[in-house]
């Protein structure tokens, strides 16, 4: 075992982790973050979308110890104070969110897209989603909602 | 099926020092993107592995006059956002971009993508257009620098010794003005690995043409003559398929002004 700190949605933590775990595994199961969704496993779905310092990342290939001093952000971690985000609001309103497997992680690419790209052309939602399946709703009202959470300029 | 967690190690490289004197027995781990797609699926043979991905050293993209130097945990947004890249080695940046999603590219590293030897690799082709250099140290008999286009031997098979590990990648600032054309051929833009890659420069008659997923390793070609390359059939695609499609872009590629 192996101890690590990290920071998560704003809470430090000391954690007793298997180094080899993946991240994935120890927010859902030892923090009971389950807003982190796993899909395929292998890096090519994004539902266990997370941020390590501000960066997209998918939680399914990053490994607990590397996890260590790192800043981490769930879908947990998003609203503040019972308000939701911006990104959170739009999928909502734009029915963006269908089974809800994907939905974390989408939203999560989303914020990571407009955190990069405040006022993205329609070329870059689409790349800043690509790494993000969803099976319901063929993308057309994620895609809405993202462009309806970007802030007028 | 997967990995027994357990049964793996992962510690952390406290420098390129207490790196070098465990490899070995221990192999480093960069960005993981590879790694733990074969953990997960059973498939990850090695058990112990070092951490490298804090190690400031092997990070960040120096310039001189002769090179522009990559450390290799240079991540592939990294490259993608580089400026000199952009302007004098823009097939790296193409490559970068389309490679996995931005997740992908945010963990995964070009020394990784380099070691891991992966024939289907997106930025080996570009490496070896540009006439790259790996450098390569070990505790034991210090740096060495290796030109990319004589590293990779077989498939997964490199001019690399288990005590070493790869510090440097570099490639000469003389390709500016030429033609640059970098084409992946996969089953979807994002995500999706190469079913043909190709890296194409030239400058009046002179051409230098490399090719990902068409044999067992990355292929730089003698001049344009594919003659040299033994794509295969597997899942991603079929050998008939792969040359045709390697032809049509030396084609579209030596028409290019």
């Amino acid at each position: 075992m192996a101890e690590i700190r990290c920071n998560v949605n704003g809470v430090g933590r000391t954690l007793n982790v298997l180094p080899m775990a993946r991240l994935l595994d120890v927010l859902r199961e030892q923090l009971r973050l389950t807003g982190v969704k796993e899909g395929c496993g292998e890096g090519e779905c994004g539902a266990c979308s997370v941020l390590i310092g501000g960066e997209l990342a998918n939680s399914c290939l990053v490994p607990a110890l590397q996890a260590d001093g790192e800043h981490i952000t769930t879908i947990e971690g998003i609203a503040i104070d019972g308000k939701l985000d911006r990104v959170q609001q739009a999928f909502i309103e734009h029915g963006g969110a269908q089974c809800g497997i994907c939905t974390p992680g989408m939203i999560l690419a989303a914020i990571s897209l407009l955190k990069r790209h405040p006022h993205p052309t329609d070329e870059e939602i689409r790349e800043g989603l690509a790494g993000n399946l969803c099976r319901c709703t063929g993308y057309m009202r994620i895609f809405e909602a993202v462009v309806h959470a970007v802030k007028p300029a | 099926m997967r990995s027994y967690v357990p049964g793996y190690d992962l510690i952390q490289g406290t420098g390129i020092e207490h790196v070098l004197e465990m490899l070995g027995e221990y192999r480093p781990f960069a960005g993981g993107t590879d790694i733990m797609v074969l953990f997960e699926a059973g498939k990850l043979a090695h058990k112990n592995w070092i951490n490298i991905r804090g190690l400031l050293a092997l990070r960040g993209i120096d310039v001189t006059t002769e090179h522009v130097t990559l450390g290799p945990l240079t991540t592939y947004t990294e490259v993608r956002r580089s400026l000199i890249l952009q302007q004098e080695f823009p097939l790296l940046c193409q490559a970068a971009e389309q490679t996995g999603g931005i997740a992908t590219q945010n963990r995964g590293t070009i020394g990784g993508n380099i070691a891991n030897a992966s024939p289907a690799a997106d930025t080996p082709p570009a490496l070896l257009v540009y006439d790259a250099e790996v450098e390569l140290t070990s505790s034991a008999r210090g740096a060495r620098w290796v030109s990319y286009c004589k590293f990779h031997r077989g498939y997964k098979q490199m001019d690399m010794a288990p005590d070493e590990l790869l510090t440097r990648i570099r490639v000469p600032r003389r390709f500016k003005g030429w033609t640059h054309f970098y084409r992946k051929v996969g089953t979807r833009r994002a995500q999706a690995i190469s079913k043909v890659c190709f890296a194409g420069l030239k400058r009046g008659g002179e051409v230098r043409v490399a090719l990902g997923s068409v044999a067992p390793i990355p292929m730089l070609l003698h001049g344009a003559n594919i003659g040299a390359i033994h794509p295969i059939d597997d899942i991603r695609s079929t050998a008939d398929y792969r040359l045709t499609v390697a032809r049509n872009l030396l084609e579209d590629f030596l028409k290019l002004p």
